[in-house]
């Protein structure tokens, strides 16, 4: 076998194996894009009660919250960056990196100091690699996020933001993650957490449905205070849940891509393998007809 | 007792139970308080600790809530729990 040859048989072989490998990737996220989909669903009663509540309580009393006062001066400002703990998701996590750094670039041009918190091994990863520095990180698990985990991001974020600015604590907080919009479309948003903007953002009440007049126990003041910080574990947690659902997704469609692109260069190479072969053979006949021509005429 | 209480109890990742019934009784901060048919509106803080449900056959049903709160409005009872099981 001619060396040409044997160098796209070996190229062949190696884009058949990647094949296999994208072709079973596709096909795992495939699955658990519909999981993820599925956790999505089944967090929607919860975080549609929590504003439901939240805005029962902001618009029937006037209570000045800490959480939702805008500070006058607003030093500096905390990025929490949700990527994934895998790549193989083509610009899944660049996409939610350079949407973190646009709005990084907008608050220091706003003369705001900024701090990022990561979730995801890839957003610790390209901090490291830059050596930049995170308050927190939290890796792992980004697969199927757990309200526990949630909660503990919501923790570090409130003991953050109530923290005076000269000691360390931010004035702001914006959340950066990708939104599943459907199997083929995921897109970085941008969203400020804290201090809390509109309370009815997740879901609009229906302009009819009016507001009963609540009666609060113990009173408006604590039920507020109790229900935003679980107002924005909701939150989180929907960020979380929606980006793990858009890493599959993104996953999925890449390895497609990859698993398609293999099957492009099989082809090709199938192509070129065959010519090698056939120019191999007509080489040889060559050679066979050149030799006896040569023998015939020295007799 | 013409209208059944609406009742459901969620948690973060999902709906512990839902369905109709009589009378709820959980435990707020406050103490414990039980909630029939027509019940005026409230937002109330939950601690920890069970709730009872008595379903409109009589039946009951008893959840552990951890850390949420319980709205009552139009007889509807939502209560909504970051941990949440049933017993």
């Amino acid at each position: 076998m001619g060396a040409q040859l044997r160098v796209y048989r070996q190229k062949i072989k190696s884009a058949q194996t990647t094949k296999k490998i994208t072709r079973a990737m596709e096909l795992i996220s495939a699955s658990r894009i519909q999981k993820a989909q599925a956790r999505v669903a089944a967090s929607t009663p919860y975080s549609r009660a929590i504003t439901r509540a939240v805005s029962a309580v902001a618009s029937y009393s006037n209570v000045d919250h800490v959480l939702t006062t805008e500070p006058e001066k607003i030093e500096r400002a905390a990025i929490v960056i949700f990527s994934s703990d895998r790549g193989l998701a083509g610009a899944f996590n660049s996409n939610v990196l350079k949407a973190s750094e646009q709005l990084a670039e907008l608050l220091r041009s706003q003369g705001k100091e900024v701090v990022y918190f990561l979730i995801g091994r890839k957003a610790s990863a390209y901090f490291a690699f830059r050596r930049r520095a995170s308050v927190r990180t939290w890796t792992g698990g980004t697969d199927s996020p757990q309200f526990e985990t949630a909660k503990e991001i919501g923790d570090a974020l409130l003991e953050s933001f109530l923290t005076p600015a000269s000691e360390g604590g931010v004035d702001e907080i914006h959340v950066c993650y990708n939104r599943f919009i459907s199997m083929l479309v995921q897109e970085p948003e941008v969203v400020r957490l804290l201090p809390l903007e509109v309370v009815e953002g997740v879901e609009e009440l229906d302009s009819k449905t009016v507001l009963p007049l609540y009666n609060f126990e113990p009173d408006a003041e604590k039920v507020l205070d109790s229900l935003l910080p679980v107002y924005i574990e909701s939150r989180l947690f929907n960020a979380m849940l929606q980006s793990a659902a858009a890493k599959h997704a993104a996953t999925q469609k890449a390895m497609k891509a990859a698993s398609d692109n293999a099957d492009g260069l099989i082809r090709d190479f199938t192509r070129l393998a065959n010519n090698a072969r056939q120019s191999e053979i007509t080489q040889q006949i060559s050679e066979i007809v050149g030799g006896a021509d040569a023998l015939s005429s020295a007799k | 007792m013409a209208t059944p209480l609406k009742v459901s109890v969620v948690s973060a990742d999902h709906e512990v139970w839902t369905g109709e019934a009589t009378m709820v009784i959980a435990k707020t901060v406050e103490g414990e308080i039980g909630i029939l048919a027509g019940h005026e509106p409230m937002l109330a803080i939950l601690a920890s600790g069970e709730i009872r449900i008595t379903k409109a056959d009589g039946a009951k049903v008893q959840a552990q809530a951890d850390s949420g709160f319980l709205s009552v409005e139009n007889n509807t009872v939502t209560i909504v729990a970051g941990t949440a099981s049933l017993i």
